[in-house]
């Protein structure tokens, strides 16, 4: 577990979400209770696959930015996260 | 070792402002290959550079470790520190458009690196194969889930089974116990015999019989000729259905944690031009690629395993600074542990029952959800691309490559600019007077 310094606000499909600072925005989604990130092509759930960046499966809108690897970006305070984008 | 920066004299860059930088050795990935090597090239007097996709050096197995960190890791990690080597974190290789020069992504924007000699090290990734329900999201890699939850998922009090085969599942087992994880179940897909013929070889290798001591706990609980059939529920994983010596059982769980062993990452060496056979860098003693001025070390040429990695990364550095005798000096330590990591490979293989799991209905590509059915026809991995869409999603067939390699024997590895998803200023190069120039000096 990274470093935690105290915590961060982000805003999950416009919710207000208080999470640790340093986690992930994978981490900080399966905490929202969000365990699928998006959909398929054909519509099925997906979540994170791989964790490490490879999968692309977990990947989100982040600050208006399409197609970010949520299990890739550290969780930063005031960010917006958009799931099935 | 210096964080990279953005100009501080430029006034406010334009986002396409593409930064250039110069070093006699260029670095990628920052695992444990990757730093020893460029700690090594750069003890030399070597310009070096180490560009790695983490947010801090370490790979995945020392992710979320620091120079305070105890053992190998706080060494390698305090020794990168104490280094002249420009480290570029959260960035990656998109393209290498001639040789000597690659064209980067990092969170400055683009950078164009030239270098004289490169040493890969872009390490492995999971084996992930396709069985009904895997794509159900609770279903993760077993290093995957480590990976997670180092990066803040919460395991606590979650029922989690680790199924797949090799050592890997053991440690994964264990660091998620620790973390307070309920481990519903441990299994492994090797009968018992192959194992137990591994277990005895290990006298031959004192050091990693006593690694493998501390591990003795969650091997007790390990069950043997036990695998996934499938996993069920509705919008996440609920339950998995699994065979243990050839009896059927379902058990409730959030998460399962899925790992058949590693494969190397051979698709940036392939961009560089670098020859791969069996899924793997081909390279001779001195870790020289079929490209001169290309070097490989660690999983990439073989999985080996950290020890191997360390040596390997040594290894290449000394062959990048030409220092022969050096680099010599090593041969003898990297061929024993490169006998031991065969050793795994045999004690692991994967059954064939493994293959059937792959029903027609079941999807092998997850980005463009094509079922294994439709490639069945298919003769290579290039007509499934073709005709089916196979493999050229977002990750690239990353995925369902090296699940086709398994299942058809086919040879999967593709690689073509950009490497990964990228924008468009990342693939342009700039004219000299658009760029800013950095030089590297050690």
């Amino acid at each position: 577990m990274p470093e935690l310094a105290g915590l961060v606000s982000l805003l999950i499909d416009g919710r207000v979400v208080n999470v640790p600072a340093g986690i992930t925005v994978a981490a900080a989604l399966a905490r929202a209770g969000a365990l699928a990130i998006r959909r398929s092509r054909t519509g099925e759930p997906r979540g994170a696959l791989c964790g490490m960046g490879i999968c692309h499966e977990c990947r989100a809108e982040i600050d208006g930015v399409l197609h970010q690897r949520t299990c890739q970006v550290p969780c930063g305070d005031g960010m917006r996260i958009q799931t099935d984008a | 070792m210096r964080d990279h920066l953005p100009n501080s004299t430029a006034a406010t860059p334009a986002t396409n402002a593409c930064h250039r930088q110069t070093c006699a050795v260029l670095i990628v990935g920052g695992g444990p290959a990757g730093i020893a090597a460029a700690v090594t090239a750069s003890a030399a007097g070597l310009a070096t550079v180490l560009i790695d996709e983490g947010l801090a050096p370490g790979g995945q197995i020392w992710r979320g470790s620091t120079v305070t960190s105890p053992g190998t890791a706080g060494y390698w990690l305090r020794a990168l520190t104490a280094s002249s080597v420009t480290v570029l974190s959260r960035g990656r290789v998109v393209a290498h458009p001639e040789p000597g020069t690659v064209m980067c992504e990092t969170p400055d924007g683009p950078l164009v690196i030239t270098y004289r000699r490169a040493v890969l090290c872009p390490g492995a990734r999971e084996l992930f194969l396709p069985f009904p329900g895997w794509t159900l999201p609770g279903v993760s890699g077993a290093g995957g889930l480590q990976a997670l939850m180092k990066g803040g998922l919460p395991v606590a009090d979650k029922r989690v089974v680790i199924a797949g085969t090799g050592p890997l599942l053991l440690a994964v087992a264990r660091s998620l116990g620790q973390a307070g994880a309920r481990i519903e179940l441990l299994a492994d897909q090797a009968p018992a015999a192959q194992v137990r013929r591994f277990a005895l070889s290990l006298w031959r290798h004192p050091g990693k019989a006593l690694q493998a001591l501390t591990l003795a706990p969650q091997a007790l609980r390990l069950q043997h000729d036990t695998w996934v059939l499938r996993a069920e529920g509705g919008q996440h994983l609920e339950q998995v259905v699994i065979t243990r010596r050839g009896r059927q059982e379902t058990i409730a769980c959030d998460y399962l944690a899925c790992g058949f062993g590693l494969i190397p990452n051979t698709e940036l060496p392939a961009l560089f031009g670098c020859r791969i056979d069996q899924g793997r860098v081909v390279v001779d003693d001195l870790l020289r690629s079929s490209r001169q001025d290309v070097l490989c070390a660690g999983e990439v040429i073989g999985i080996g395993g950290v020890d191997a990695a360390l040596i390997e990364g040594r290894l290449a550095g000394h062959v990048a600074a030409e220092q022969i005798t050096q680099a010599g000096a090593l041969l003898r330590a990297r061929a024993g542990i490169r006998a031991f990591a065969e050793l795994i490979e045999r004690g692991f293989a994967l059954r064939p029952e493994l293959k059937q799991l792959a029903a027609p209905d079941v999807l092998l590509c997850r980005c463009e959800d094509v079922t294994a059915g439709a490639v069945a026809a298919c003769h290579s991995w290039r007509e499934a691309r073709l005709l089916t869409r196979c493999g050229m999603g977002t990750c690239q067939g990353r995925i369902c490559g090296a699940a086709a390699r398994f299942l058809h024997g086919w040879n999967s590895t593709t690689a073509r600019p950009p490497l990964q998803p990228t924008s468009l200023d990342h693939l342009r190069l700039p004219q000299p007077d658009q760029s800013v120039l950095q030089e590297t000096h050690p």
